[in-house]
């Protein structure tokens, strides 16, 4: 310590799945690694995730995600050199270098040599009327409440959003008891996967598709919602309203990534839309254009919990590497993360996300 | 429609069934999963190397039928609840196994209301077995008794009114 400002070589931010393994590569590396996680236990969204997850062997694929989630937090814990720091926020990244933590109440400086921002995403929100109402919630909120806290937020609660988030919480919503009598979704096909989609079908939820939610109402609480049809550029179409009885709505209508810390570090952003935002601009090996500061999982780009651990792998290893250490092995395995992030990404489900790379690496060029 | 609701038409089905003297010999896997997704759990579960290697990890899977011996190993790791097992062998009628993650479980030798891709209810049918020991991990599997022509109709069972 000095001035009491810890040093450490790695301060990983988010102990989700990029986070956790970003500090497994690095510390495999014989890097000292410092994982700060603003939530009291580790895992990020997996913890909180029943259903099984797609993938390879590599990424548990086939296996419940807080499974996944249990497996990583264990082998971080086991790690030599991981120091876990949980209930810990990261608030700033200054121009000395030097990030503040908030810690046991208290501001903990930390000077690390590299960063490594695996900060994840923040689920968006929707404007329409009623919209403060006790009952409108976001899909991951009613997740959090019942698989994380064993609360049941509601009786009979309307889905918002036909991507894969608002599939897979109805189907978490109809285990927990709860009824669901539509999935609305504004686009006029499901986003998320048909199979996901089947699940909900064949315990009789309807897919509503070009449809969205023109308000919510009740006397102080949800009652029910006003939806409507929309025509091809998603306009609503007068005269198409009706009313679903609901005292929960969820809105899953995306997410976008927390770049908070990027940005202030000094790393140049870029507006990519079919990365969900804003996301710093990286290369190949996940640097961003600030010296030093790496950035992984969805906090570069929402996708998924599979090609997050291949970047966190990526951004570890990338950044013990230019730390000196890890040899030809961290070589190596260098290359396999990519090589298996390539093979993730290569099939017809991932055209959009190769589309918004290709524009966000052109960027690397120009800053 | 399924890029509407995730529902397949007969001619999806058709691609992904077995052929009916497969059907009668014994169970076989019936996997409706009909995108390319980045994912081989099934591959890699497959004891008897009856769902085909994917050199690309977004092959959709393909069911050797001449290796396939109905083990169920597959329905029970596929993180899409996509994969069934239909068995034509019995003279009493077909025996379909259902994925299934709801509680409580219906036990063996009731009579549930099996449902259609739709959650549309087809009928009353007796369930034979379940297996649902570990659901911390995998799936339940319902065996559920239906007749020959509810085989590829039957997907999900309720208990309501059961």
């Amino acid at each position: 310590m000095t001035g009491g400002v810890r040093e450490c070589d790695v301060l990983v931010i988010g102990g989700g799945p990029a986070g956790l393994c970003a500090a497994l590569a690095a510390a495999s590396c014989g890097v000292g690694v410092i994982m700060a996680e603003r939530d009291g236990h580790l895992g990020g969204q997996l913890a909180k995730q029943t259903h099984k997850f797609f993938g390879s062997a590599r990424q548990f694929g086939g296996e419940r995600g807080f499974l996944i989630a249990q497996r990583l937090a264990a082998e971080a814990e086991n790690a030599a050199g991981i120091e876990i720091l949980t209930e810990t926020p990261v608030l700033g990244i200054y121009e000395d270098g030097v990030a503040t933590l908030l810690h046991r109440g208290g501001h903990m400086k930390v000077r690390p040599r590299k960063i490594v921002a695996a900060c994840g995403a923040a689920e968006n929100f929707l404007a329409f009327e009623g919209n403060d109402l006790p009952g409108v919630c976001s899909a991951g909120a009613a997740e959090t409440l019942i698989n994380a806290q064993g609360v049941l937020p509601g009786r009979r609660a309307l889905m918002v959003g036909g991507g894969n988030v608002g599939l897979m919480v109805a189907y978490q919503l109809l285990q927990a008891g709860m009824e669901v009598p539509a999935l609305i979704n504004h686009a006029p096909q499901i986003d998320g996967y048909w199979v996901h989609a089947a699940k909900i079908r064949r315990s009789g939820v309807p897919i509503l598709n070009s449809t969205t939610i023109k308000s919510a109402y009740g006397n102080g609480q949800v009652e029910g919602a006003i939806i409507c049809e929309v025509d091809e550029n998603r306009q609503p179409l007068p005269g198409t309203e009706r009313r679903v009885e609901c005292d929960l709505i969820c809105l899953a209508v995306g997410l976008s990534p927390l770049n908070g810390l990027c940005q202030q570090a000094g790393a140049a952003l870029a507006y990519i839309p079919e990365l969900s935002g804003h996301v710093p601009v990286t290369d190949e090996y996940l640097r961003t254009s600030q010296e030093g500061l790496y950035a992984a999982g969805d906090a570069a780009g929402v996708e998924e919990a599979a090609t997050a651990m291949e970047e966190g792998k990526i951004a570890g290893l990338s950044a013990a590497v230019a730390l000196g250490y890890g040899g030809t092995a961290a070589q190596e395995a260098l290359t396999e993360a990519a090589a298996e992030l390539k093979r993730l990404r290569e099939g017809p489900m991932s055209e959009r996300i190769r589309r918004g790379l290709a524009v966000l690496r052109s960027e690397v060029i120009k800053c | 429609m399924l890029a509407k609701d995730g529902l397949p038409e007969e001619g999806d089905l058709r691609a992904v069934m077995p052929d009916e003297k497969k059907l009668a010999a014994g169970p076989a896997a019936i996997i409706e999963c009909w995108q390319e997704i980045p994912c081989d759990a099934c591959a890699r579960a497959c004891p008897n190397y009856a769902i085909l290697p994917m050199p690309n990890l977004y092959e959709r899977p393909q069911v050797d039928f001449s290796r396939c011996r109905g083990c169920g190993v597959c329905l029970s790791a596929c993180p899409g609840l996509a994969i069934f097992i239909a068995d034509g062998s019995r003279s009493e009628g077909a025996v379909l196994r259902l994925p299934y993650e709801f509680l409580p479980l219906p036990q063996a030798g009731q009579r549930v209301a099996g449902l259609g891709r739709a959650g549309e209810v087809l009928g009353k049918f007796l369930v034979l077995d379940v297996t649902g020991a570990n659901m911390r991990e995998n799936p339940a599997v319902i065996f559920l008794l239906v007749p020959p022509d509810m085989a590829m109709r039957v997907r999900n069972i309720s208990l309501e009114g059961a």
